[in-house]
């Protein structure tokens, strides 16, 4: 006589439908079935529906010509380029500006979240009407705010504001010389890549002496030099394959170099000072979690302030902090769908916007985008819980 | 455990059973007692409600006169105000009845969206704003300029055809409404603002200093205006079709809200077609016989909607070129009402 799972005498007489676990399994395949049946009868119903009003269907549309232009573009990208060209196009630009503001509203973010917490009264009070303000106002006025209020009050072309090295700031962005690298660029780029990795060699050496010897050898000058000074030498010496395309003043605004466009900028700085606001408050709870005791400790060990918070306090709060980010990083990413209103050519822009009304084919278009949010949002979550895993202190 | 079974039959049945109702538009809209119109969210002189939320408008009257032809009151609107991008799926969902709303008719439209045009009510063309201080004299000096557009509509797609086809460059700036795209113009974000010559007219108006603008000569593309509806429903169809040239023959023969009492005893034939007295060509449509007696007292001929809304004598001071009945030189042209 065999002994059951919970240590109960298993009965083989027990008919198969009265099995507990034979039972359960039974329901969650009819739930999944229910389920699958379901969306079946959706997709179904959709697709007679949409063919019975004659509406068009199906993805063909994809290698159409999209024959509408985009005002920043990643890869080449015309009007005479396909809707699914159009599709990476707008892609991109999601991925770039969620990117870039996520970097800049974590540094902004943690750098308000630690002023929170300062002693000083000053420093502690005005950090916290920035969080106030910026958690409070609608992020659309914070994009109108920059869009229109800031960036749309710097002077028209014929009056740019004139930069040194060539930049220009006006209306329509930030216009830069352009770099344009001569063939022969390769060899500073091999020189400086080689000694990049001679410098990281000599870093390891140094420390392996550190740990045998005690003493270390002072290799950080030798490297730096080299890594500056080698690159050079082999530039002038292949005869500075460098040159600039500047911006020159046209009739209506300066053509060459490349932009800065204002609705890039518009966008993450709406979005990191607004994102950087709920960061603040994820870094102070985080610091806050950590018990005072630790302070305490720390100090009696005669640990600075700043390094009590860098070697103690942050690396548990982290613990707290890591996970809250993540959806931090989610709301960004999603919120930057937002750039419609202020002109940035981000997915929702280009593809749910202006493909889905050329084509008329919303069903499609609307569940490739979700799709598209979905993925993007199962990346970054699987980034920060591999983050989160690495940080996280290995607990007993 | 049958009863689910039955119950789960009949839901799905009802759900089959929505989409075939669609069909009687007309005696839905009777049955609700109104009709529901999509209309432009703010283009001065077509479609615009002010702030008591009366709407006026050559499209927004078009959508009275309807009302005015089923209910005999004017009145018996309800306007959805639809930006470009949301206006044919709107349509196409049932939304609205019918959608009135400077929509260009087009051929990818009519053949991949489901919905179908009744007519013309307003011809137009695609055309460029500039700053007066740029100088700019005709749209093909605009090589290099950034451009502000809307999204969702035929001048995105018009714009790119231009400067294509004649080898010039531009930057285009695309927004999700006009009124975004129109203050990213004002405030020197593009060098140009471009849509229908009309919508220009009327989003002039909107500037904070409208002398400070002007429209260049040139008329890029052919955009017809007019009615939409759903497809697979013809007499709704035909009525809306009808009311417009109802419209249109009004004014042939001379009717207006001003006469139409003494013409209904007028003994010409023709007129007493139109006005009623004679035939039944209201019924055959699902109508009082008197529907355009009803449609001219209700909201005027079509050249009285014109002058009132768009006109000479109104801020936006349209010709009518384009627009004038086929007899008058114009392209407005309606079958025989027999
Ligand atoms: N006729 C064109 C353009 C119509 C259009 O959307 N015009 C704009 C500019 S006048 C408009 O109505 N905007 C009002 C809004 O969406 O707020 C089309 O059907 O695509």
């Amino acid at each position: 006589m065999s002994v059951g799972v919970e240590g109960r005498p298993s009965d083989s007489k027990v008919v198969f439908y009265n099995d507990p676990r034979i039972r359960s399994l039974f329901f969650q395949l009819l739930l999944l079935g229910l389920i699958v049946a379901l969306f079946w009868f959706a997709y179904d119903n959709t697709v007679s529906n949409l063919r019975k009003r004659n509406i068009a269907q199906g993805f063909a549309f994809w290698d159409v010509e999209a024959g509408f232009d985009i005002s920043q573009t990643l890869i080449s990208y015309s009007a005479a380029s396909s809707y699914g060209r159009a599709f990476w196009v707008g892609l991109l630009n999601t991925m770039l500006v969620s990117l870039v503001s996520i970097f800049f509203a974590t540094i902004l973010g943690v750098i308000i979240g630690i002023l929170r917490l300062s002693r000083n009264w000053l420093v502690a009070k005005l950090a916290m009407v920035y969080v106030e303000i910026f958690r409070n106002v609608p992020l659309l006025l914070i994009l109108y705010f920059w869009y229109r209020g800031v960036l749309g009050l710097l002077p028209e072309p014929r009056e740019s504001i004139k930069l040194p090295a060539d930049i220009l700031l006006n209306t329509r962005g930030l216009l830069m010389p352009k770099p344009i690298f001569g063939d022969a660029f390769i060899y500073p780029l091999i020189a400086f890549v080689s000694t990049v990795i001679l410098g990281a060699v000599l870093f390891w050496w140094a420390r392996r002496v550190q740990a045998r010897t005690g003493n270390r050898p002072n290799a950080g000058l030798f490297s730096t030099s080299m890594i500056i000074g080698l690159p050079l030498i082999v530039f002038f010496l292949s005869g500075s394959p460098l040159s600039f395309d500047v911006p020159v003043q046209g009739r209506f605004n300066a053509s060459g170099g490349m932009t800065l466009p204002p609705e890039f900028v518009s966008l993450v700085i709406g979005l990191t000072t607004y994102t950087a606001a709920f960061i603040a408050e994820n870094v102070r709870a985080g610091i806050v979690a950590i018990s005072k005791g630790q302070t305490e400790a720390s100090q009696a060990l005669g640990l600075s302030h700043g390094q009590t918070i860098r070697l103690v306090i942050m690396p548990q709060a982290l613990r707290v902090i890591v996970p809250l980010l993540n959806s931090e990083y989610l709301s960004l990413t999603k919120n930057s769908s937002l750039g419609v209103s202020i002109g940035y050519p981000d997915l929702v822009n280009v593809f749910t916007g202006t493909v889905l009304n050329q084509t008329g084919q919303a069903v499609e278009m609307v569940s490739v985008t979700m799709l598209v949010y979905l993925t993007l949002s199962l990346l970054t979550s699987a980034f920060m819980n591999w983050f989160n895993r690495r940080v996280a202190l290995v607990e007993r | 455990m049958k009863k689910l079974i039955a119950a789960a039959l009949v839901a799905a049945a009802s759900v089959g059973l929505v989409s075939a109702a669609s069909a009687g538009t007309l005696d839905n809209v009777k049955a609700k007692g109104q009709l529901v119109c999509g209309a432009n969210p703010g283009t001065a002189g077509f479609g615009v409600p002010d702030q008591k939320g009366n709407w006026t408008g050559l499209d927004v009257d078009y959508c009275r006169a309807i009302a005015a032809a089923i209910f005999n009151d004017p009145t018996k609107v309800k306007f959805v105000p639809l930006s470009s991008k949301d206006r044919f799926t709107a349509l196409a969902s049932g939304e609205v009845d019918v959608l009135i709303r400077n929509s260009t008719w087009t051929m990818s439209r009519e053949t991949t969206l489901g919905i179908i045009w009744a007519g013309v009510n307003f011809y137009d063309g695609q055309g460029f704003m500039v700053n007066k201080k740029l100088n700019v004299k005709s749209a093909k000096e605009l090589n290099g300029a950034s451009i502000c557009v809307q999204q969702g509509t035929t001048t995105e797609l018009n714009l790119a055809d231009f400067f294509r086809s004649n080898k010039m460059d531009y930057k285009v700036v695309t927004f999700g409404t006009s009124e975004e795209a129109l203050k990213a113009y004002d405030s020197g974000r593009c060098d140009s603002y471009t849509t229908d010559r009309s919508g220009l007219a009327a989003d002039r108006l909107s500037m904070a200093k409208p002398d400070d603008h002007i429209i260049l000569p040139e008329v890029i593309s052919k955009e017809p205006l007019g009615p939409v509806v759903r497809q697979g429903d013809d007499q709704w169809l035909n009525l809306v079709k009808w009311v417009h040239y109802a419209l249109l023959t009004t004014e042939e023969l001379g009717i207006n809200s001003k006469n139409v009492d003494e013409k209904v005893k007028s003994e010409d034939p023709e007129v007493k077609r139109v006005l009623g007295t004679e035939g039944k060509f209201g019924e055959s449509l699902g109508l009082s016989n008197a529907w355009v007696v009803q449609i001219v007292k209700g909201v005027g001929n079509y050249e009285e909607l014109f002058e009132r809304n768009v006109g000479p004598n109104t801020p936006l001071q349209l010709a009518r070129s384009s627009n004038a009945l086929w007899s008058k030189g114009g392209l407005q042209y309606a079958p025989p009402i027999r």
